[in-house]
């Protein structure tokens, strides 16, 4: 069991309220002491070792550290860890791996949906929870869908392409009625 | 940037909420979405020392129409929730109309309607439209439930009538007599921005006729501005050229706009008459369709 505390770990005997929680991170189940001000976003980053959540702007407005909790998307800089506790938490570590990618994390290599990456994670958590409620987007629902999430190289052409892509793909995959 | 530590409760009642606030005498935040207050507490604009999630009580996300026609949003209901509701757009096309333009996609996931209207932003897009709705918010302390009326509810910029005991536990749009017709309009840089100017309009249609009429502003005034008065000149009339205009003028005097980053004051106020004469021409031309 790790023990986080934010930042700087408290002097030995300083009196800082400490909250037990379980949150499940991409399928594992993880127990930890967090003090109550711990950003979801720090827990993932510093605490789990889970870079790949980005920290951008760090004022709930780029969207790079998008994460899904219970399935949903959410700004992990605007969510105390101790709000997670007993839910599932899902980052792009969980999307696939690098033998068997997400068809979302497919189609951003397939349509060149990035240049520094350093949005990717956010927009690719974005896409799959859009393709979770509508498996068929327009490009404008696409663009709606992405309008919280920032990305200061691509122009966001490419990464359209690439949910669209992976929509396609997705539905492909479904097994056919017979 | 780290907030200030805080103390921070998940009860899983409102009784034990409530208590929780009655016991910190004015130290306590309610905390729902955090859409608002964690940005506020990460700036430290605000050190509460402890905070209330609310979040695991249950029974508080329910949106629905109660025996008397009163649509009741209960104060778990996120933005999102009534961006997707379909049937939202034919019973309350302000509050539809409003749901896509408040903050951006991923803010509305968590964002409660109930806590933008206890948040009392002059910029917030909920409270215009409830003000024009003629709404009502529930509040339950440890004495018990009280109804305030949304015109007495914000107070001022980010000061809402509630006691430091008390939580906004459910809103209240009250019954349309008639056909309700309305919009939202906002004028806005970029999504996730809040508004330059926005009007909110909602009148209940009797035929051709309007029976009650509501309007109220955000983003031109140092709080939400209640331009119910101000539309009234439409009552008892049908909506053509000559009653918009009056209407539109009558709005946009009532507004209070400051020239800032967004714009002069005479461009929003500009913007204030130019969207209610669209809204209102949008609803007599559907007016129109229908006869
Ligand atoms: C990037 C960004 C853009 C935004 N853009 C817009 C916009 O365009 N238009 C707009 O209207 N809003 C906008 N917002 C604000 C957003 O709508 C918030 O969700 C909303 O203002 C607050 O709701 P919340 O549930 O998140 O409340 P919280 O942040 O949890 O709380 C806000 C305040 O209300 C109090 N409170 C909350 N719920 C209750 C309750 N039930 N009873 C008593 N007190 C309560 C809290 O104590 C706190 O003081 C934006 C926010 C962000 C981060
Ligand atoms: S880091 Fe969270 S929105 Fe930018
Ligand atoms: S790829 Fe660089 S910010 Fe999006």
């Amino acid at each position: 069991m790790s023990s986080l505390y934010d930042v700087i770990p408290p002097a030995a005997g300083a009196d800082v309220p400490v909250r037990r929680i379980t949150v499940e991170v991409n399928g594992e189940s993880r127990t930890m002491d967090v003090e109550p001000r711990l950003l979801l976003v720090h827990m993932l980053r510093q605490g789990l070792e889970l870079t790949g959540t980005h920290s951008g702007c760090d004022t709930t407005s780029c969207g790079a550290c998008t994460v899904l909790v219970d399935g949903r998307p959410v700004k992990s800089c605007t969510m105390f860890a101790v709000m997670a506790d007993g839910k599932k938490v899902e980052t792009v570590e969980g999307m696939g791996t690098a033998s068997e990618l997400h068809p979302v994390q497919e189609g951003f290599k397939q349509e060149h949906g990035l240049q520094c990456g350093f949005c990717t994670p956010g927009m690719m958590l974005a896409s799959k929870a859009l393709l979770e409620r509508n498996p068929n987007p327009t490009e404008d629902e696409v663009r709606w869908a992405l309008s919280g999430n920032l990305c200061r190289c691509t122009g966001y052409q490419n990464i359209v392409k690439s949910v669209l892509w992976a929509a396609e793909k997705m539905r492909n995959d479904q097994p056919q009625e017979a | 940037m780290y907030p200030s530590r805080f103390a921070y409760e998940a009860p899983k009642t409102l009784a034990e909420a409530i208590a929780l606030l009655d016991a910190n005498g004015g130290e306590a935040k309610v905390l729902s979405g955090g859409q608002s207050l964690i940005p506020m507490v990460k700036l430290r604009f605000a050190s509460p020392e402890l905070l209330v999630d609310i979040n695991n009580i249950p029974g508080l996300d329910y949106m629905r129409i109660d025996e008397q026609g009163n649509l009741r949003i209960g104060a778990l209901v996120r933005h999102e929730d009534l961006e997707h509701s379909t049937t939202l757009p034919a019973t309350h096309p302000t509050l539809a109309a409003a749901s896509h333009l408040v903050a951006d996609p991923i803010v509305r996931t968590r964002g409660t309607f109930v806590g933008s209207l206890c948040h009392a932003d002059p910029q917030g897009d909920w409270a215009a439209t409830m003000i024009a709705l003629g709404g009502r918010i529930v509040a339950q302390g440890p004495k018990g439930k009280r109804e305030i009326d949304m015109r007495e509810f914000v107070l001022g910029p980010f000061t809402n009538a509630l006691a430091f005991n008390e939580i906004a536990v459910e809103a209240i749009v009250p019954p349309v007599k008639g056909k309700a017709a309305g919009s939202y309009l906002k004028l806005e840089r970029r999504v996730g921005d809040f508004a330059t100017a926005s009007v909110a309009v909602a009148l209940d249609m009797n035929g051709a006729t309007v029976g009650r009429a509501g309007c109220a502003l955000a983003g031109v005034g140092g709080r939400t501005i209640d331009a119910n008065d101000a539309i009234s000149v439409l009552v008892g009339k049908t909506l053509n050229a000559e009653s918009i205009e009056a209407a539109a003028e009558a709005v946009a005097a009532a507004a209070d706009p400051r020239t800032d980053h967004r714009g002069s004051a005479d461009y929003k106020r500009h913007i204030v008459k130019t969207f209610v004469t669209r809204i209102l021409n949008n609803i007599a031309n559907s007016e129109q369709k229908a006869a």
